[in-house]
Protein backbone atom coordinates (compact mmCIF):
# COMPACT_ATOMS: atom_id res chain seq x y z
CA UNK A 1 0.00 0.00 0.00
CA UNK A 2 1.24 3.37 -0.81
CA UNK A 3 2.97 5.55 1.82
CA UNK A 4 1.24 8.54 3.71
CA UNK A 5 2.92 10.61 5.76
CA UNK A 6 1.83 12.04 9.22
CA UNK A 7 3.73 14.08 11.09
CA UNK A 8 4.01 13.88 14.76
CA UNK A 9 2.53 16.52 17.37
CA UNK A 10 4.07 15.94 20.22
CA UNK A 11 5.13 17.78 23.67
CA UNK A 12 7.18 17.11 26.45
CA UNK A 13 8.56 13.68 25.20
CA UNK A 14 5.16 12.33 24.32
CA UNK A 15 2.81 11.99 21.45
CA UNK A 16 -0.37 14.45 21.41
CA UNK A 17 -3.86 13.24 20.66
CA UNK A 18 -4.39 14.66 17.62
CA UNK A 19 -1.46 12.41 16.76
CA UNK A 20 -3.35 9.28 16.73
CA UNK A 21 -5.98 11.04 15.05
CA UNK A 22 -3.78 11.70 12.19
CA UNK A 23 -2.50 8.06 12.18
CA UNK A 24 -6.23 7.18 12.52
CA UNK A 25 -7.60 9.11 9.73
CA UNK A 26 -4.15 8.36 7.47
CA UNK A 27 -5.09 4.26 7.77
CA UNK A 28 -7.81 5.15 5.19
CA UNK A 29 -5.67 6.75 2.42
CA UNK A 30 -2.67 4.41 2.53
CA UNK A 31 0.10 2.88 4.81
CA UNK A 32 0.90 5.47 7.53
CA UNK A 33 4.70 6.46 8.16
CA UNK A 34 4.96 8.67 11.28
CA UNK A 35 7.61 11.56 10.88
CA UNK A 36 9.20 12.72 14.07
CA UNK A 37 11.24 15.96 14.11
CA UNK A 38 12.70 17.38 17.63
CA UNK A 39 15.61 16.89 18.99
CA UNK A 40 17.93 14.10 20.16
CA UNK A 41 16.11 10.98 21.93
CA UNK A 42 12.83 12.32 21.01
CA UNK A 43 11.32 9.19 18.37
CA UNK A 44 12.46 6.43 20.80
CA UNK A 45 10.02 7.90 23.52
CA UNK A 46 7.31 8.23 21.26
CA UNK A 47 7.63 4.85 19.27
CA UNK A 48 5.22 2.50 20.85
CA UNK A 49 2.95 4.75 21.04
CA UNK A 50 3.40 5.22 17.21
CA UNK A 51 3.11 1.65 16.78
CA UNK A 52 0.44 1.02 18.53
CA UNK A 53 -1.80 3.81 16.46
CA UNK A 54 -0.50 1.75 13.11
CA UNK A 55 2.67 3.44 12.10
CA UNK A 56 4.78 0.98 9.44
CA UNK A 57 6.99 3.41 9.30
CA UNK A 58 9.39 6.03 11.61
CA UNK A 59 11.19 8.69 10.15
CA UNK A 60 13.26 10.09 12.94
CA UNK A 61 14.60 13.29 11.94
CA UNK A 62 16.63 14.48 14.78
CA UNK A 63 18.20 18.32 15.47
CA UNK A 64 18.60 20.97 18.46
CA UNK A 65 18.36 23.70 15.73
CA UNK A 66 16.54 26.66 17.01
CA UNK A 67 15.38 27.19 13.51
CA UNK A 68 11.18 28.31 13.75
CA UNK A 69 9.31 25.26 11.90
CA UNK A 70 11.60 25.15 9.14
CA UNK A 71 13.25 21.64 10.38
CA UNK A 72 9.88 20.71 9.85
CA UNK A 73 9.20 21.82 6.16
CA UNK A 74 12.58 21.21 5.48
CA UNK A 75 12.66 16.89 6.73
CA UNK A 76 8.98 16.71 5.13
CA UNK A 77 9.77 18.12 1.50
CA UNK A 78 12.77 15.80 1.13
CA UNK A 79 10.73 13.11 2.25
CA UNK A 80 8.09 13.70 -0.58
CA UNK A 81 10.56 13.66 -3.14
CA UNK A 82 12.02 10.78 -2.22
CA UNK A 83 8.90 8.28 -1.25
CA UNK A 84 6.19 10.10 -3.55
CA UNK A 85 3.46 9.82 -0.64
CA UNK A 86 -0.29 9.59 -1.30
CA UNK A 87 -0.77 12.07 0.93
CA UNK A 88 0.93 14.30 4.01
CA UNK A 89 -1.34 15.25 7.38
CA UNK A 90 -0.44 17.45 9.74
CA UNK A 91 -2.75 18.53 12.85
CA UNK A 92 -4.52 22.01 12.03
CA UNK A 93 -2.65 23.90 14.73
CA UNK A 94 -1.18 27.00 14.37
CA UNK A 95 2.03 25.51 13.48
CA UNK A 96 0.97 22.79 11.63
CA UNK A 97 -1.15 25.53 9.38
CA UNK A 98 1.86 27.11 8.70
CA UNK A 99 4.40 23.88 8.32
CA UNK A 100 1.46 22.68 5.84
CA UNK A 101 1.37 25.97 3.65
CA UNK A 102 5.11 26.29 3.23
CA UNK A 103 5.32 22.18 2.49
CA UNK A 104 2.79 22.69 -0.34
CA UNK A 105 4.38 25.72 -1.84
CA UNK A 106 7.76 24.02 -1.92
CA UNK A 107 6.57 20.64 -3.23
CA UNK A 108 3.55 22.07 -5.94
CA UNK A 109 0.86 20.57 -3.76
CA UNK A 110 -2.79 20.86 -3.09
CA UNK A 111 -3.26 22.32 0.07
CA UNK A 112 -6.49 21.29 2.05
CA UNK A 113 -6.32 23.07 5.08
CA UNK A 114 -8.44 22.48 8.41
CA UNK A 115 -10.39 19.04 7.17
CA UNK A 116 -12.85 17.51 9.48
CA UNK A 117 -12.31 13.73 7.02
CA UNK A 118 -10.38 12.30 5.02
CA UNK A 119 -11.17 9.51 2.26
CA UNK A 120 -9.40 7.92 -0.45
CA UNK A 121 -11.02 10.68 -3.03
CA UNK A 122 -10.78 13.86 -0.90
CA UNK A 123 -11.43 15.58 2.07
CA UNK A 124 -14.44 17.12 4.28
CA UNK A 125 -14.52 21.18 5.35
CA UNK A 126 -16.51 22.56 7.54
CA UNK A 127 -16.67 26.52 6.66
CA UNK A 128 -18.06 29.52 8.38
CA UNK A 129 -18.59 28.02 11.97
CA UNK A 130 -20.37 25.18 10.06
CA UNK A 131 -22.92 27.13 8.15
CA UNK A 132 -21.12 24.89 4.98
CA UNK A 133 -20.35 21.44 4.89
CA UNK A 134 -18.13 21.18 1.73
CA UNK A 135 -16.16 18.34 -0.29
CA UNK A 136 -12.90 19.23 -2.05
CA UNK A 137 -10.35 17.11 -3.63
CA UNK A 138 -6.60 17.33 -4.77
CA UNK A 139 -5.77 18.43 -8.57
CA UNK A 140 -1.99 17.14 -7.36
CA UNK A 141 -0.21 14.34 -6.23
CA UNK A 142 0.98 14.04 -2.46
CA UNK A 143 -1.96 16.57 -1.75
CA UNK A 144 -0.89 18.45 2.10
CA UNK A 145 -3.55 17.90 4.13
CA UNK A 146 -4.55 19.32 7.85
CA UNK A 147 -6.81 17.85 9.98
CA UNK A 148 -8.72 19.56 12.87
CA UNK A 149 -8.42 18.21 16.25
CA UNK A 150 -11.19 16.48 17.64
CA UNK A 151 -12.76 15.09 14.45
CA UNK A 152 -11.72 11.95 14.28
CA UNK A 153 -12.79 8.92 16.66
CA UNK A 154 -8.79 7.23 17.70
CA UNK A 155 -8.71 3.91 16.54
CA UNK A 156 -6.06 1.43 17.75
CA UNK A 157 -3.85 -0.52 15.04
CA UNK A 158 -0.84 -2.71 15.08
CA UNK A 159 1.94 -0.96 12.94
CA UNK A 160 5.25 -2.45 12.50
CA UNK A 161 7.19 1.14 12.97
CA UNK A 162 10.30 0.49 11.61
CA UNK A 163 12.58 2.75 12.80
CA UNK A 164 14.78 5.48 9.61
CA UNK A 165 17.03 8.00 10.75
CA UNK A 166 17.18 10.71 8.18
CA UNK A 167 18.50 13.61 7.97
CA UNK A 168 17.60 16.96 8.62
CA UNK A 169 18.76 19.43 5.50
CA UNK A 170 20.08 22.70 5.64
CA UNK A 171 17.98 25.11 5.38
CA UNK A 172 17.57 28.54 4.36
CA UNK A 173 16.89 32.08 6.24
CA UNK A 174 14.65 31.05 8.93
CA UNK A 175 13.18 32.52 12.26
CA UNK A 176 14.92 31.67 15.27
CA UNK A 177 13.08 30.72 18.21
CA UNK A 178 15.07 32.61 21.54
CA UNK A 179 12.47 31.17 23.95
CA UNK A 180 9.10 29.20 24.85
CA UNK A 181 6.85 29.14 27.20
CA UNK A 182 4.31 25.95 26.28
CA UNK A 183 0.67 27.00 27.96
CA UNK A 184 0.42 24.16 30.84
CA UNK A 185 -2.83 23.13 30.83
CA UNK A 186 -4.73 23.19 34.12
CA UNK A 187 -7.33 20.44 36.09
CA UNK A 188 -10.06 20.82 33.67
CA UNK A 189 -10.69 18.70 29.93
CA UNK A 190 -9.15 20.63 26.98
CA UNK A 191 -11.43 22.77 25.65
CA UNK A 192 -11.97 21.81 21.66
CA UNK A 193 -12.18 18.22 23.63
CA UNK A 194 -14.64 18.32 26.16
CA UNK A 195 -18.04 17.10 26.07
CA UNK A 196 -19.17 20.14 28.28
CA UNK A 197 -18.07 23.47 27.68
CA UNK A 198 -18.90 26.14 30.07
CA UNK A 199 -18.79 30.08 28.72
CA UNK A 200 -18.73 33.39 30.20
CA UNK A 201 -18.90 36.30 28.23
CA UNK A 202 -18.85 40.26 29.33
CA UNK A 203 -21.69 39.77 31.86
CA UNK A 204 -20.02 38.20 34.09
CA UNK A 205 -18.11 41.79 34.87
CA UNK A 206 -15.18 40.58 36.23
CA UNK A 207 -12.34 38.02 36.03
CA UNK A 208 -13.18 37.53 40.37
CA UNK A 209 -17.01 36.54 39.02
CA UNK A 210 -15.40 33.62 36.59
CA UNK A 211 -15.28 31.67 39.75
CA UNK A 212 -18.87 31.52 38.80
CA UNK A 213 -18.12 30.10 35.57
CA UNK A 214 -15.99 27.80 36.69
CA UNK A 215 -17.34 26.67 39.80
CA UNK A 216 -20.17 25.36 37.19
CA UNK A 217 -17.58 24.08 35.09
CA UNK A 218 -15.97 21.86 37.98
CA UNK A 219 -19.54 20.01 39.11
CA UNK A 220 -20.00 19.41 35.36
CA UNK A 221 -16.37 17.93 34.40
CA UNK A 222 -16.05 20.85 31.47
CA UNK A 223 -14.20 22.95 30.39
CA UNK A 224 -14.49 26.72 30.23
CA UNK A 225 -14.60 29.10 27.35
CA UNK A 226 -15.02 33.10 27.22
CA UNK A 227 -16.49 35.14 24.60
CA UNK A 228 -14.33 37.36 23.06
CA UNK A 229 -15.15 40.91 24.99
CA UNK A 230 -14.43 38.34 28.12
CA UNK A 231 -10.97 38.44 26.90
CA UNK A 232 -10.50 41.60 25.87
CA UNK A 233 -11.67 43.02 28.91
CA UNK A 234 -8.99 40.41 31.15
CA UNK A 235 -11.80 38.47 32.58
CA UNK A 236 -10.32 35.16 31.38
CA UNK A 237 -7.06 34.08 29.16
CA UNK A 238 -7.10 34.50 25.75
CA UNK A 239 -6.07 30.69 24.58
CA UNK A 240 -9.60 30.10 26.08
CA UNK A 241 -11.80 32.06 23.59
CA UNK A 242 -14.64 30.81 21.68
CA UNK A 243 -15.33 31.87 18.27
CA UNK A 244 -14.61 33.38 14.45
CA UNK A 245 -11.26 34.12 15.73
CA UNK A 246 -10.69 31.82 19.08
CA UNK A 247 -11.64 28.03 19.61
CA UNK A 248 -14.48 26.27 17.63
CA UNK A 249 -15.91 23.63 19.91
CA UNK A 250 -18.85 21.26 19.40
CA UNK A 251 -19.63 19.33 22.89
CA UNK A 252 -22.69 17.64 23.77
CA UNK A 253 -23.50 20.99 25.82
CA UNK A 254 -22.74 24.22 26.05
CA UNK A 255 -24.09 26.98 28.57
CA UNK A 256 -23.32 30.24 27.60
CA UNK A 257 -23.46 32.50 30.31
CA UNK A 258 -24.03 36.51 30.32
CA UNK A 259 -23.43 36.17 26.41
CA UNK A 260 -25.37 37.86 23.79
CA UNK A 261 -24.10 35.18 21.04
CA UNK A 262 -23.03 37.58 18.47
CA UNK A 263 -22.54 35.57 15.24
CA UNK A 264 -18.61 35.86 15.27
CA UNK A 265 -19.35 33.50 18.44
CA UNK A 266 -21.82 31.58 17.58
CA UNK A 267 -19.29 30.60 14.22
CA UNK A 268 -17.32 28.82 17.12
CA UNK A 269 -20.16 27.00 18.99
CA UNK A 270 -23.20 26.62 16.91
CA UNK A 271 -22.50 22.81 16.18
CA UNK A 272 -22.67 22.13 19.77
CA UNK A 273 -25.21 18.92 20.10
CA UNK A 274 -27.09 20.70 23.45
CA UNK A 275 -27.22 24.43 24.24
CA UNK A 276 -28.26 26.34 27.06
CA UNK A 277 -28.37 29.74 27.57
CA UNK A 278 -28.91 32.55 30.32
CA UNK A 279 -28.79 36.12 29.80
CA UNK A 280 -31.04 39.22 31.41
CA UNK A 281 -32.11 40.49 27.94
CA UNK A 282 -34.70 38.16 26.31
CA UNK A 283 -34.18 39.81 22.64
CA UNK A 284 -30.37 38.30 22.83
CA UNK A 285 -29.38 36.40 19.67
CA UNK A 286 -28.13 33.95 21.78
CA UNK A 287 -31.73 32.14 22.39
CA UNK A 288 -32.30 31.66 18.16
CA UNK A 289 -29.76 28.75 18.88
CA UNK A 290 -30.53 27.89 22.34
CA UNK A 291 -32.60 24.73 22.90
CA UNK A 292 -32.90 26.06 26.34
CA UNK A 293 -33.18 29.53 27.37
CA UNK A 294 -33.49 31.18 30.18
CA UNK A 295 -34.07 34.88 30.74
CA UNK A 296 -32.37 36.11 34.10
CA UNK A 297 -28.89 36.73 36.26
CA UNK A 298 -26.63 34.42 35.51
CA UNK A 299 -25.41 35.28 39.67
CA UNK A 300 -28.83 33.89 40.42
CA UNK A 301 -29.34 30.62 38.07
CA UNK A 302 -25.93 29.50 37.76
CA UNK A 303 -24.88 29.05 41.47
CA UNK A 304 -28.69 27.51 41.62
CA UNK A 305 -27.91 25.01 38.80
CA UNK A 306 -24.55 24.48 40.57
CA UNK A 307 -26.10 23.43 43.87
CA UNK A 308 -28.55 21.32 41.78
CA UNK A 309 -26.37 19.29 40.33
CA UNK A 310 -24.23 18.34 43.37
CA UNK A 311 -27.13 17.48 45.47
CA UNK A 312 -27.79 14.46 42.70
CA UNK A 313 -23.82 13.87 42.42
CA UNK A 314 -23.88 13.86 46.14
CA UNK B 1 12.45 51.39 6.92
CA UNK B 2 9.77 50.30 4.22
CA UNK B 3 6.78 48.70 5.51
CA UNK B 4 4.55 46.46 3.36
CA UNK B 5 1.16 45.52 5.23
CA UNK B 6 -0.62 42.18 3.24
CA UNK B 7 -4.28 43.22 3.48
CA UNK B 8 -7.65 40.58 1.83
CA UNK B 9 -10.94 42.62 1.48
CA UNK B 10 -13.32 40.04 3.35
CA UNK B 11 -17.24 39.56 3.91
CA UNK B 12 -18.35 41.37 6.85
CA UNK B 13 -18.33 38.96 9.42
CA UNK B 14 -21.24 40.62 10.85
CA UNK B 15 -23.39 39.31 8.04
CA UNK B 16 -24.57 35.68 6.51
CA UNK B 17 -21.95 34.50 4.28
CA UNK B 18 -22.25 32.24 1.66
CA UNK B 19 -20.60 29.81 -1.14
CA UNK B 20 -21.93 30.35 -4.50
CA UNK B 21 -23.98 27.46 -6.07
CA UNK B 22 -22.52 27.41 -9.52
CA UNK B 23 -18.46 27.30 -8.27
CA UNK B 24 -18.64 27.06 -4.91
CA UNK B 25 -16.34 29.79 -4.13
CA UNK B 26 -17.20 32.45 -1.73
CA UNK B 27 -20.62 34.37 -3.10
CA UNK B 28 -18.78 37.59 -2.59
CA UNK B 29 -22.45 39.75 -3.53
CA UNK B 30 -24.03 38.41 -1.06
CA UNK B 31 -22.34 40.25 1.82
CA UNK B 32 -20.94 43.49 2.24
CA UNK B 33 -17.03 43.68 1.13
CA UNK B 34 -14.81 44.91 4.20
CA UNK B 35 -11.14 45.22 5.23
CA UNK B 36 -10.80 42.05 7.18
CA UNK B 37 -10.35 43.24 11.10
CA UNK B 38 -7.19 41.43 11.40
CA UNK B 39 -5.77 43.93 8.78
CA UNK B 40 -6.88 47.16 10.39
CA UNK B 41 -4.48 45.69 13.25
CA UNK B 42 -1.46 44.57 10.89
CA UNK B 43 -1.99 47.81 9.09
CA UNK B 44 -2.23 49.61 12.47
CA UNK B 45 1.02 48.06 13.31
CA UNK B 46 2.58 49.37 10.72
CA UNK B 47 1.20 53.09 11.57
CA UNK B 48 3.11 52.88 15.43
CA UNK B 49 6.04 51.25 13.55
CA UNK B 50 6.45 54.38 11.58
CA UNK B 51 5.43 56.36 14.47
CA UNK B 52 8.21 55.09 16.47
CA UNK B 53 10.75 55.65 13.53
CA UNK B 54 10.35 59.27 14.07
CA UNK B 55 7.72 58.79 10.61
CA UNK B 56 10.66 58.15 8.78
CA UNK B 57 9.07 54.71 7.31
CA UNK B 58 6.71 54.20 4.66
CA UNK B 59 3.46 52.01 4.83
CA UNK B 60 2.41 50.34 1.74
CA UNK B 61 -0.52 48.31 1.41
CA UNK B 62 -0.93 45.30 -1.22
CA UNK B 63 -3.72 43.46 -1.80
CA UNK B 64 -5.09 40.72 -4.38
CA UNK B 65 -8.62 40.97 -5.07
CA UNK B 66 -11.53 41.96 -7.27
CA UNK B 67 -12.21 45.69 -8.00
CA UNK B 68 -14.02 46.53 -5.20
CA UNK B 69 -11.18 46.04 -2.81
CA UNK B 70 -10.42 49.49 -3.62
CA UNK B 71 -12.64 50.15 -0.81
CA UNK B 72 -10.43 48.03 1.92
CA UNK B 73 -7.68 50.02 0.13
CA UNK B 74 -9.06 53.20 0.78
CA UNK B 75 -9.50 52.41 4.40
CA UNK B 76 -6.14 51.48 5.54
CA UNK B 77 -4.79 54.46 3.46
CA UNK B 78 -7.41 56.68 5.45
CA UNK B 79 -6.10 55.13 9.02
CA UNK B 80 -2.32 56.37 7.72
CA UNK B 81 -1.09 54.25 5.08
CA UNK B 82 0.98 56.18 2.25
CA UNK B 83 0.57 53.90 -0.69
CA UNK B 84 -0.85 50.63 -2.67
CA UNK B 85 -0.68 48.35 -5.00
CA UNK B 86 -4.07 46.64 -5.89
CA UNK B 87 -3.56 43.05 -8.33
CA UNK B 88 -6.73 43.05 -9.80
CA UNK B 89 -7.36 40.50 -12.89
CA UNK B 90 -10.87 38.54 -13.75
CA UNK B 91 -8.76 35.63 -14.22
CA UNK B 92 -7.61 35.17 -10.47
CA UNK B 93 -11.28 34.47 -9.00
CA UNK B 94 -10.95 31.19 -7.39
CA UNK B 95 -7.38 31.01 -6.75
CA UNK B 96 -6.26 28.58 -4.02
CA UNK B 97 -4.01 29.79 -0.94
CA UNK B 98 -1.01 28.51 -3.09
CA UNK B 99 -1.67 30.18 -5.84
CA UNK B 100 -2.17 33.14 -3.65
CA UNK B 101 0.97 32.63 -2.23
CA UNK B 102 2.48 32.79 -5.26
CA UNK B 103 0.94 35.71 -6.92
CA UNK B 104 1.57 38.23 -3.54
CA UNK B 105 4.93 37.34 -4.06
CA UNK B 106 5.32 38.30 -7.14
CA UNK B 107 3.58 41.78 -6.34
CA UNK B 108 5.78 41.92 -3.56
CA UNK B 109 8.49 41.48 -5.99
CA UNK B 110 7.27 44.57 -7.92
CA UNK B 111 8.07 46.99 -4.02
CA UNK B 112 11.79 47.85 -4.25
CA UNK B 113 13.97 47.14 -1.22
CA UNK B 114 11.31 46.39 1.52
CA UNK B 115 12.34 45.53 4.80
CA UNK B 116 8.72 44.25 6.82
CA UNK B 117 6.17 42.96 5.62
CA UNK B 118 3.08 42.97 7.48
CA UNK B 119 0.07 40.50 7.51
CA UNK B 120 -3.30 38.94 9.71
CA UNK B 121 -2.38 35.30 10.88
CA UNK B 122 -5.54 34.61 9.96
CA UNK B 123 -8.06 36.03 7.22
CA UNK B 124 -11.75 35.24 8.52
CA UNK B 125 -13.13 34.15 5.10
CA UNK B 126 -10.67 31.81 3.99
CA UNK B 127 -9.08 30.75 7.28
CA UNK B 128 -5.71 29.43 5.65
CA UNK B 129 -3.89 31.18 8.82
CA UNK B 130 -0.67 29.81 6.17
CA UNK B 131 -0.51 32.90 3.45
CA UNK B 132 1.87 35.05 5.12
CA UNK B 133 4.42 31.78 6.09
CA UNK B 134 3.98 30.65 2.62
CA UNK B 135 4.90 34.03 0.84
CA UNK B 136 7.63 34.23 3.31
CA UNK B 137 8.44 30.60 1.87
CA UNK B 138 8.25 31.53 -1.33
CA UNK B 139 10.56 34.49 -0.81
CA UNK B 140 12.88 32.60 0.97
CA UNK B 141 12.46 34.97 3.66
CA UNK B 142 12.01 33.96 7.23
CA UNK B 143 8.13 34.09 9.04
CA UNK B 144 7.21 35.43 12.19
CA UNK B 145 3.88 34.35 12.91
CA UNK B 146 0.78 35.32 15.19
CA UNK B 147 2.48 38.24 16.86
CA UNK B 148 1.34 39.74 20.01
CA UNK B 149 4.60 42.21 20.32
CA UNK B 150 6.93 43.58 17.78
CA UNK B 151 10.26 45.13 18.09
CA UNK B 152 12.91 46.27 15.63
CA UNK B 153 16.41 46.44 17.32
CA UNK B 154 18.50 47.48 14.54
CA UNK B 155 18.46 44.98 11.25
CA UNK B 156 16.55 42.55 13.49
CA UNK B 157 13.07 41.91 13.96
CA UNK B 158 11.77 40.37 17.73
CA UNK B 159 8.59 38.62 18.20
CA UNK B 160 6.04 37.29 20.71
CA UNK B 161 4.38 34.85 18.85
CA UNK B 162 1.42 33.74 20.88
CA UNK B 163 -1.36 30.81 19.94
CA UNK B 164 -3.33 28.06 21.65
CA UNK B 165 0.22 26.18 23.02
CA UNK B 166 1.88 28.58 24.41
CA UNK B 167 4.59 31.73 24.01
CA UNK B 168 7.23 32.09 21.57
CA UNK B 169 9.96 34.24 21.49
CA UNK B 170 11.12 34.71 17.59
CA UNK B 171 13.93 36.44 16.15
CA UNK B 172 15.36 37.02 12.70
CA UNK B 173 17.39 39.42 10.34
CA UNK B 174 15.39 41.77 8.06
CA UNK B 175 13.71 41.39 5.64
CA UNK B 176 11.26 38.89 7.28
CA UNK B 177 7.23 38.69 7.20
CA UNK B 178 5.55 39.03 10.45
CA UNK B 179 1.76 38.21 10.89
CA UNK B 180 -0.14 39.52 13.54
CA UNK B 181 -2.59 38.64 16.01
CA UNK B 182 -6.08 39.52 17.40
CA UNK B 183 -4.31 40.81 20.72
CA UNK B 184 -1.73 42.79 19.13
CA UNK B 185 -3.38 46.14 19.00
CA UNK B 186 -6.78 48.23 18.95
CA UNK B 187 -6.82 49.63 15.18
CA UNK B 188 -7.20 53.34 15.34
CA UNK B 189 -10.66 55.21 13.59
CA UNK B 190 -9.72 56.86 10.66
CA UNK B 191 -10.09 60.78 10.90
CA UNK B 192 -11.74 63.14 8.71
CA UNK B 193 -8.57 64.10 7.65
CA UNK B 194 -6.94 60.68 7.18
CA UNK B 195 -10.44 60.27 4.95
CA UNK B 196 -9.43 63.25 3.02
CA UNK B 197 -6.23 62.26 2.42
CA UNK B 198 -6.83 59.25 1.35
CA UNK B 199 -8.13 60.34 -1.83
CA UNK B 200 -4.97 61.77 -3.03
CA UNK B 201 -2.84 59.07 -2.10
CA UNK B 202 -1.14 56.61 -4.86
CA UNK B 203 -2.68 53.42 -5.83
CA UNK B 204 -0.75 51.05 -8.36
CA UNK B 205 -3.16 48.74 -9.94
CA UNK B 206 -1.41 45.38 -11.56
CA UNK B 207 -2.66 42.78 -13.85
CA UNK B 208 -1.33 39.73 -13.92
CA UNK B 209 1.23 40.85 -16.62
CA UNK B 210 2.07 43.52 -14.59
CA UNK B 211 3.17 41.50 -11.98
CA UNK B 212 4.87 38.79 -14.27
CA UNK B 213 2.32 36.25 -13.98
CA UNK B 214 0.64 33.95 -16.75
CA UNK B 215 -3.48 32.59 -16.34
CA UNK B 216 -2.46 29.22 -15.87
CA UNK B 217 -0.31 30.36 -12.28
CA UNK B 218 -4.01 31.33 -10.91
CA UNK B 219 -7.48 31.52 -10.76
CA UNK B 220 -10.23 28.25 -9.92
CA UNK B 221 -9.43 26.37 -13.39
CA UNK B 222 -5.82 26.14 -12.51
CA UNK B 223 -6.32 25.34 -8.84
CA UNK B 224 -4.60 23.23 -7.20
CA UNK B 225 -6.70 21.99 -5.22
CA UNK B 226 -11.31 21.85 -6.02
CA UNK B 227 -14.24 22.43 -3.96
CA UNK B 228 -16.37 19.41 -5.53
CA UNK B 229 -19.55 20.14 -3.82
CA UNK B 230 -20.95 22.27 -0.88
CA UNK B 231 -24.08 22.64 1.11
CA UNK B 232 -25.32 25.12 3.69
CA UNK B 233 -26.50 23.20 7.23
CA UNK B 234 -29.66 23.66 8.33
CA UNK B 235 -29.32 26.50 11.43
CA UNK B 236 -29.93 25.35 14.65
CA UNK B 237 -33.43 26.59 15.87
CA UNK B 238 -34.19 28.10 19.31
CA UNK B 239 -36.30 25.69 21.65
CA UNK B 240 -37.62 26.32 24.99
CA UNK B 241 -37.28 30.21 26.76
CA UNK B 242 -38.35 31.24 30.17
CA UNK B 243 -38.42 33.88 32.71
CA UNK B 244 -36.49 33.14 35.62
CA UNK B 245 -38.51 33.51 38.99
CA UNK B 246 -36.18 32.42 41.74
CA UNK B 247 -36.29 27.85 40.00
CA UNK B 248 -34.50 28.87 37.18
CA UNK B 249 -31.06 27.42 37.92
CA UNK B 250 -33.48 23.93 38.98
CA UNK B 251 -35.27 24.28 35.64
CA UNK B 252 -32.34 23.50 33.67
CA UNK B 253 -31.02 20.98 36.71
CA UNK B 254 -34.30 19.37 35.61
CA UNK B 255 -34.03 19.64 31.71
CA UNK B 256 -30.56 18.12 31.86
CA UNK B 257 -31.87 15.37 33.78
CA UNK B 258 -34.54 14.69 31.28
CA UNK B 259 -31.89 14.77 28.27
CA UNK B 260 -29.87 12.25 30.30
CA UNK B 261 -27.07 14.70 30.01
CA UNK B 262 -25.92 14.51 33.68
C1 LIG C 1 -13.58 39.71 13.00
C2 LIG C 1 -14.25 39.47 14.34
C3 LIG C 1 -13.95 38.32 15.03
C4 LIG C 1 -14.58 38.06 16.26
N1 LIG C 1 -14.28 36.88 16.89
C5 LIG C 1 -14.93 36.57 18.04
C6 LIG C 1 -14.70 35.32 18.70
O1 LIG C 1 -13.86 34.52 18.30
N2 LIG C 1 -15.41 35.06 19.83
C7 LIG C 1 -16.32 35.92 20.34
O2 LIG C 1 -16.94 35.59 21.37
N3 LIG C 1 -16.53 37.11 19.76
C8 LIG C 1 -15.86 37.46 18.63
N4 LIG C 1 -16.07 38.69 18.06
C9 LIG C 1 -16.81 39.72 18.82
C10 LIG C 1 -18.31 39.63 18.75
O3 LIG C 1 -18.78 40.43 17.69
C11 LIG C 1 -18.94 40.18 20.07
O4 LIG C 1 -18.47 41.48 20.30
C12 LIG C 1 -18.63 39.34 21.32
O5 LIG C 1 -18.89 37.97 21.06
C13 LIG C 1 -19.50 39.82 22.46
O6 LIG C 1 -19.20 39.12 23.64
P1 LIG C 1 -20.28 39.00 24.82
O7 LIG C 1 -21.46 38.28 24.30
O8 LIG C 1 -19.58 38.42 25.99
O9 LIG C 1 -20.55 40.52 25.18
P2 LIG C 1 -21.85 41.40 24.96
O10 LIG C 1 -22.28 41.39 23.53
O11 LIG C 1 -21.57 42.69 25.61
O12 LIG C 1 -22.96 40.59 25.74
C14 LIG C 1 -23.00 40.48 27.13
C15 LIG C 1 -24.33 39.84 27.45
O13 LIG C 1 -24.41 39.59 28.86
C16 LIG C 1 -25.72 39.82 29.28
N5 LIG C 1 -25.67 40.06 30.73
C17 LIG C 1 -25.12 41.11 31.39
N6 LIG C 1 -25.21 40.93 32.71
C18 LIG C 1 -25.83 39.76 32.92
C19 LIG C 1 -26.23 39.02 34.07
N7 LIG C 1 -25.96 39.45 35.31
N8 LIG C 1 -26.87 37.85 33.90
C20 LIG C 1 -27.15 37.39 32.66
N9 LIG C 1 -26.79 38.03 31.53
C21 LIG C 1 -26.14 39.19 31.66
C22 LIG C 1 -26.20 41.00 28.45
O14 LIG C 1 -27.62 41.00 28.36
C23 LIG C 1 -25.53 40.72 27.11
O15 LIG C 1 -26.39 40.00 26.24
C24 LIG C 1 -15.48 38.99 16.82
C25 LIG C 1 -15.75 40.17 16.13
C26 LIG C 1 -15.16 40.42 14.91
C27 LIG C 1 -15.48 41.68 14.17
N1 LIG D 1 -5.67 37.95 -1.46
C1 LIG D 1 -4.88 38.47 -0.50
N2 LIG D 1 -4.36 39.72 -0.66
C2 LIG D 1 -3.54 40.25 0.28
N3 LIG D 1 -3.22 39.65 1.43
C3 LIG D 1 -3.72 38.41 1.64
C4 LIG D 1 -4.56 37.75 0.70
N4 LIG D 1 -4.88 36.53 1.20
C5 LIG D 1 -4.27 36.44 2.41
N5 LIG D 1 -3.57 37.57 2.68
C6 LIG D 1 -2.80 37.90 3.91
O1 LIG D 1 -2.58 36.72 4.67
C7 LIG D 1 -3.23 36.81 5.93
C8 LIG D 1 -3.69 35.44 6.40
O2 LIG D 1 -4.59 34.87 5.46
P1 LIG D 1 -4.90 33.32 5.34
O3 LIG D 1 -3.59 32.61 5.40
O4 LIG D 1 -5.60 33.19 4.03
O5 LIG D 1 -5.76 32.95 6.52
C9 LIG D 1 -4.32 37.85 5.73
O6 LIG D 1 -4.73 38.46 6.94
C10 LIG D 1 -3.61 38.82 4.80
O7 LIG D 1 -2.73 39.65 5.53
Amino acid sequence: MAEVLVLVDHLDGENKKSTYELLTAARTVGEPSAVVVGPAGTAAGLAEGLRAHGAAKIYAAETDSAEFLTPQVSVLESLVEQVDPVAVLISASADGKEIAGRLAVRTGSALLADAVAVSPTGVTHSVFGGAYIAEAKANTGHPVITLRAGSVEIEQAEGAGAEETVAVPASGRSATVISREPIVGGDRPELTEASVVVAGGRGVGSADDFAIVEGLADVLGAAVGASRAAVDSGYYPHQFQVGQTGKTVSPQLYIALGISGAIQHRAGMQTSKTIIAVNKDSEAPIFEIADLGVVGDLFKVAPQLQEEIAKRKA
Amino acid sequence: MKIVVLVKQVPDTYSERQLSDSDHTLDRDATDAVLDEINERAVEAALQLKEGDGGDSTVTVVTMGPDRATDAIRKALSMGADAAVHLSDEALHGSDAVQTARALAKVLGTVEGFDLVLAGNEASDGRAAAVPAMVADVLGLPALTHAREIAIEGSTVRVKRETDDGVTELTAELPAVVSVGEKINEPRYPSFKGIMAAKKKPVTTLSLTDAGLDASEVGLANALSSVTSSQPKPPKSAGEKFEDEGDGGSKIAAYLVAQKLI
